[in-house]
């Protein structure tokens, strides 16, 4: 075309960036790359190819990681470990400053192998990835420095295995070792098999810098290599980001291993947009929620919710803009969309695509080709979607999104909340009222208000559900990566006597049989049987309700539908819990009196049970309205406000020592932080815990806060650890039964605290009054709230 | 909103003059402009678009035609206005037109918009080319002189020649939402216009929120505006291109309620032959291609057409240009 040509018809040229650097760097290594392992190249092994998306090119030969490279590499980063951890907090900072620089100083060869290798616009890796890898690393190197004073007492958990996905290569890798670093952990990372070409340039300059050898090792493969590092006996903790499908796989593999482990994994993300939103930026942010990355992002606002008086209105501007958008070479300078990562993903989108369609779904993109030896799929529209439809449930991780609408606030979000996954969500009104009345309510970890896609390495990001657990970014995402030093000091518990049986009908005196505790009420085991209580002489005590699994199912259906707890005010729960402690107090012989007579315990000791409890309950009253959030800085105009939530219903399975002080102090953080919860007391010794309904009843706990089960441990831990209404579950008991709660916990990824088969000091103030429980009966939500009139 | 939707094919028929509607209030009342969602799309207009080669020749010769080619100065003089306008005749430099191969396109800038002291003098300095004259008025730039006297400043220069005049509104109409006063205002200076096209210059930089300017783009489209425009160049603040979203997308709004074509004139501090490009990305991403021809965008610029120049020599003979090798402005 020439100049008049294009005068009259003013269309876009090809605007190529020169990708002549990213081939050289190639080069240099002959195409043909081995591992980074203990500060050096190793010799390529078996290999594969990696190539270009956008055109099916082969970029270079990458090594399939064995069992031996991980070997090798998680011993590197073992003897590098202790030195690393040791060096102070300054120095560590400035190897991460020296990161951040050489990222910065090598920005556009990164952007350039980024697009390369995974097929996103150079406009995204250019102006998005790349500058947020550098500040993640900026960031991190103060994390570094303060560590000592902002976590005292804690440390780092020691070799960290980290597997990322191919959506954000070197972001991701940035957020795994940015603070796997900071803390002091050493770490083997594998990059995802299709892109490894930015984690083995990212090598290099590890290398450049004199970053200690071992303190960072890269492997790379595929899923089996990663597997090798899952089940790897050396790792102390494993972090992975991917799809929901692998990370459950992991949860499973690593259950009982006492590794640490945080998830970060798939999502369905609604994008809601009210009749008073803007709806021309409204527009422009669903072109930044499904169209950014192809739509491969794992918190893309991939379900759009429009209020009824203006969906017509939405969807006709939507469309409009999809016609501007622009598919084609990632290199292109002036391209909005490029290419998936690799043919088997753009036929995994277009089968849901089909199937979306079989189920009634229309289909809209726009007009024009996209070019055909690529991995390209075109913007795509869908209406007349329901909510069964498989495209509205299942996360399709490309260029599609799923509209559907909503009548009122209540009902966005109901949709909104109606997924598996709760990874993020946006929300578009000019009303503050309104946007601040649905952010707490839908359950995800991160809330954009009037955008989308915002991320900052101050703000944590991470998910609800089934999108995972654990934070990347700011404090929380710190706290991912150290542990509390009397974690590793506890001592492995003895074995917990099973008392004889009693004769069936033995009676002593009047007849008292506990009941349940279920929604507020004593309620009769539905199986309709009676265990005994002995004790250690084997003398019967009492007699419980045996609870089965019907009375979880039931005690569960209690606990959700006393979930507005949560949404009490701090104060009240405060006063509740206050109450208890006094009601405790009031009854205080008669609670010890009961221990003494279940598990032979002196009068003293009793005593002491007794009146530490009245001061647990004292404790976390006085911490339900303390343990709040935070307002972070990222560099926009908007404030980030850390919420501390509530993750929801959590299951306890109260020590068998202890009975009393053992249950109250896991319950009762729960409960100041607006959980639910329902708890099997202490198999033996269950009769401090009956005696609590009680308790609850003239404290004013509203029915359904506090649900009590007593029975078979074993046996109703796994109902309820299975139970998908459950999200989170506290375990006390031998490591066996620690392990089996990880592995019930896959099907919905609740979150799990066991104390992995040791014994808990449930007398120490330190442990058992202070944050640590707090930080494990909530969830931190980031909410982005932009402002400028 | 109660404005009947109008369907209007492009391409086919002749660009159709606003005819001007009664005030709806309650339109206004259904305006939403969020400023840092405004911002964001903005900041990626530039980045998201880029034109190479014998595209980036293209576009800015195009962006030539765009040009109000202006001086608004206290020392204007009859001199100066007939350099500008020698320039409006010729450009840009032949040897460069010939290289591009575009010499018989006859690239002129949209307008040569002066004072109306100037119009008469710029009317003569242009005879036998197709270029209007423009003129400012309506006590240009603060807009607080006795409305009357306004009227009559268009009449007059209308009567001098000028085939478009540049109003100011008065912006504490717009602060004090006097919508119903704004809107009579405007209205009186299109009569005024008779067939002079009108442009309505909002002071945008004066005029606090992005509600605001969305809300005066709409009542001055309205009044009869055949042109909204940013600025007159002396506020504090120009045109940016967050103002100019705002200002867009109610024309969008507008064309979609009415079938009505309204034009966009940002003014003051585009200087940049970059600029012209996002600009002109953003006219054809927003509002569609028939939006970057000359009777629906124009620039309020002098300076923009030298870098314009020197970016085409670049781009026909591989080497950077001096400015003071294109002739002044």
């Amino acid at each position: 075309m020439n100049v008049k040509e294009i005068f009259e018809t003013m269309e876009y040229g090809p605007a190529p960036e020169g990708s002549a650097e990213a081939h050289e760097w190639l080069d240099g290594y002959g195409r043909k790359f081995g591992h980074f392992i203990n500060g050096e190249f190793t010799k390529p092994g078996k290999t594969f190819a990696s190539t270009n998306p956008a055109n099916g090119e082969e970029l270079a030969q990458i090594s399939q990681a064995k069992k031996g490279d991980i070997d090798l590499a998680v011993s590197a980063a073992r003897k590098a470990q202790s030195d690393w951890e040791a060096l102070s907090g300054y120095e560590r900072a400035k190897y991460l400053y020296a990161i951040a620089r050489q990222v910065q100083k090598h920005s556009r060869l990164f952007a350039v192998l980024e697009t390369l290798d995974n097929g996103k616009p150079i406009r995204e890796s250019r102006d998005l990835d790349i500058p947020l890898v550098a500040r993640h690393f900026y960031h991190h190197a103060g994390w570094a420095q303060q560590r000592d004073r902002l976590f005292p007492d804690q440390s780092a958990y020691g070799v960290c295995g980290q597997i990322i996905p191919w959506n954000f290569p070197l972001l991701m890798l940035s957020w795994k070792i940015a603070p796997a670093l900071a803390a002091g952990n050493t770490v083997v990372l594998k990059p995802a098999e299709f892109t490894s070409l930015t984690a083995l340039l990212f090598a290099e300059i590890c290398q450049e810098i004199g970053l200690p050898k071992g303190v960072v090792n890269i492997v790379t493969g595929d899923g089996d290599a990663g597997e090798a590092i899952v089940n790897h006996p050396g790792i102390d903790k494993i972090a992975f980001t991917g799809s929901t499908g692998v990370g459950k796989a992991i949860r499973k593999a690593t259950a009982g291993k006492g590794k640490g482990l945080s998830l970060e994994l798939g999502g369905k993300s609604p994008f809601i947009v009210f009749e008073d939103a803007d709806l021309d930026s409204a527009v422009e942010g669903v072109v930044d929620a499904i169209w950014f990355n192809q739509g491969q992002v794992c918190c893309a606002g991939s379900r759009l919710l429009v209020q009824e008086a203006v969906e017509e209105r939405f969807i006709k501007k939507l469309k409009a803009r999809m016609e501007t958008l622009r598919v084609g070479d990632p290199l292109d300078k002036a391209i909005d969309i490029g290419a998936l990562v690799a043919p088997v993903q753009v036929k995994r989108v277009q089968d849901l695509m089909k199937k979306g369609e079989e189920q009634g779904a229309v289909r809209h993109q726009p007009d024009g080709a996209v070019p055909s030896n690529g991995c390209f799929v075109k913007p795509t529209l869908y209406t007349n979607v329901q909510p069964a439809n498989i495209i509205a449930e299942e996360e399709i991780f490309g260029p599609v999104l799923v509209a559907m609408s909503f009548r009122t606030p209540d009902e966005a979000v109901t949709l909104a909340n109606n997924s598996k996954y709760g990874l993020s969500a946006s929300i578009w009104t000019e009303n503050i009222n309104l946007a601040l009345d649905i952010a707490p309510r839908v359950k995800s970890g991160v809330v954009w208000i009037n955008s989308t896609n915002n991320f900052d390495a101050a703000v944590g990001f991470g998910g609800y559900k089934e999108s995972g657990f654990g934070r990347e970014g700011g404090k929380e995402g710190m706290r991912a990566y150290l542990r509390p030093n009397w974690e590793l000091k506890l001592k492995s518990l003895g074995k917990s006597t099973v008392p004889a049986k009693p004769k069936l009908f033995a009676t002593d005196g009047i007849d008292r049989t506990a009941k349940l505790y279920v929604g507020g009420k004593q309620a009769r085991p539905d199986g309709g049987y009676a265990r005994s209580v002995v004790n250690a002489d084997g003398k019967l005590v009492g007699e419980v309700g045996e609870g089965n699994r019907k009375d979880i199912r039931n005690a569960v259906e209690a606990a959700r539908g006393a979930l507005s707890w949560g949404s009490k005010p701090a104060h009240t729960r405060s006063q509740i819990l206050y109450y208890m402690g006094e009601n405790l107090d009031y009854r205080r012989s008669e609670f010890a009196d009961r221990l003494r007579e279940m598990t032979g315990v002196s009068a003293g000791a009793a005593k002491k049970e007794v009146e530490l409890s009245i001061e647990r309950l004292f404790a976390f009253a006085g911490w339900a309205d303390k343990y709040d959030g935070a307002v972070h800085n990222p560099p926009v105009r908007q404030m980030a406000v850390a919420m501390v939530e509530p993750i929801g219903v959590i299951g306890i399975a109260a020590p068998d020592e202890s009975p009393l002080l053992g249950a109250v102090s896991l319950l009762a953080p729960s409960m100041a932080m607006g959980n639910t919860s329902v708890l099997i007391p202490s198999e033996s010794a269950p009769l401090a815990m009956t005696d609590f309904y009680q308790i609850l009843e003239t404290s004013d706990v509203p029915g359904g806060v506090v649900n009590i089960v007593t029975g078979a441990k074993d046996e109703l831990t796994k109902t309820l650890a299975e139970h998908d209404g459950v999200d989170a579950m506290f375990y006390c008991g031998d490591a066996e039964g620690g392990k089996k709660v990880e592995q019930y916990s896959v099907h919905n990824l609740k979150q799990t605290w066991t104390n992995k088969g040791k014994a808990m000091d449930w007398t120490d103030r330190e442990i058992c009054e202070g944050e640590y429980f707090l930080e494990r009966s909530t969830q931190v939500k980031n909410v982005w709230v932009p402002y400028g009139a | 909103m109660s404005l009947k939707a109008v369907e209007m094919p492009h391409a086919a028929e002749e660009h159709k003059r606003n005819p001007g509607f009664d005030l709806d209030l309650g339109w206004l009342r259904h305006v939403r402009m969020n400023r840092s969602a405004l911002e964001r799309r903005a900041a990626t207009i530039g980045t998201r678009r880029s034109v190479k080669k014998q595209w980036q020749a293209a576009w800015l010769l195009h962006a030539i035609t765009n040009i109000d080619l202006t001086t608004l100065n206290g020392d204007d003089s009859k001199g100066r206005v007939e350099r500008l306008c020698a320039k409006a005749r010729q450009p840009v430099r032949t040897d460069i037109l010939t290289a591009l191969g575009v010499e018989d396109l006859g690239i002129t800038p949209g307008a040569v918009c002066v004072y109306h002291n100037f119009v008469a003098d710029a009317v003569a300095a242009l005879e036998g080319t197709n270029i209007p004259v423009a003129a400012v008025s309506t006590g240009f730039p603060a807009g607080l002189t006795p409305l009357a006297t306004r009227i009559a400043e268009i009449e007059a220069s209308v009567k001098a020649g000028a085939k478009e005049i540049d109003i100011v509104i008065e912006r504490h109409q717009v602060l004090t939402q006097d919508w119903q006063g704004l809107y009579d205002q405007v209205k009186a200076f299109r009569a005024a216009c008779g067939e002079a096209h009108l442009k309505t210059i909002l002071g945008t930089g004066e005029l606090a929120t992005q509600t605001n300017v969305a809300k005066a783009s709409l009542v001055c489209m309205m009044a009869g505006a055949d042109f909204i425009k940013t600025s007159t160049g002396k506020e504090k603040v120009n045109a940016d291109l967050v103002t100019s979203l705002s200002m867009i997308r109610m024309i969008r709004w507008f064309h979609e309620e009415t079938g009505i074509e309204i034009g966009y004139k940002p003014a003051g501090g585009i200087s940049k032959a970059k600029d012209a490009i996002t600009y002109l990305a953003m006219m054809k991403d927003e509002l569609g291609n028939q939006w970057l021809s000359p009777h629906l965008f124009r620039f309020g610029a002098s300076s923009l057409l030298n870098d314009i120049e020197r970016q085409l020599e670049h781009n026909v003979t591989g080497r950077y240009a001096a400015d003071y090798r294109q002739p002044l402005v």
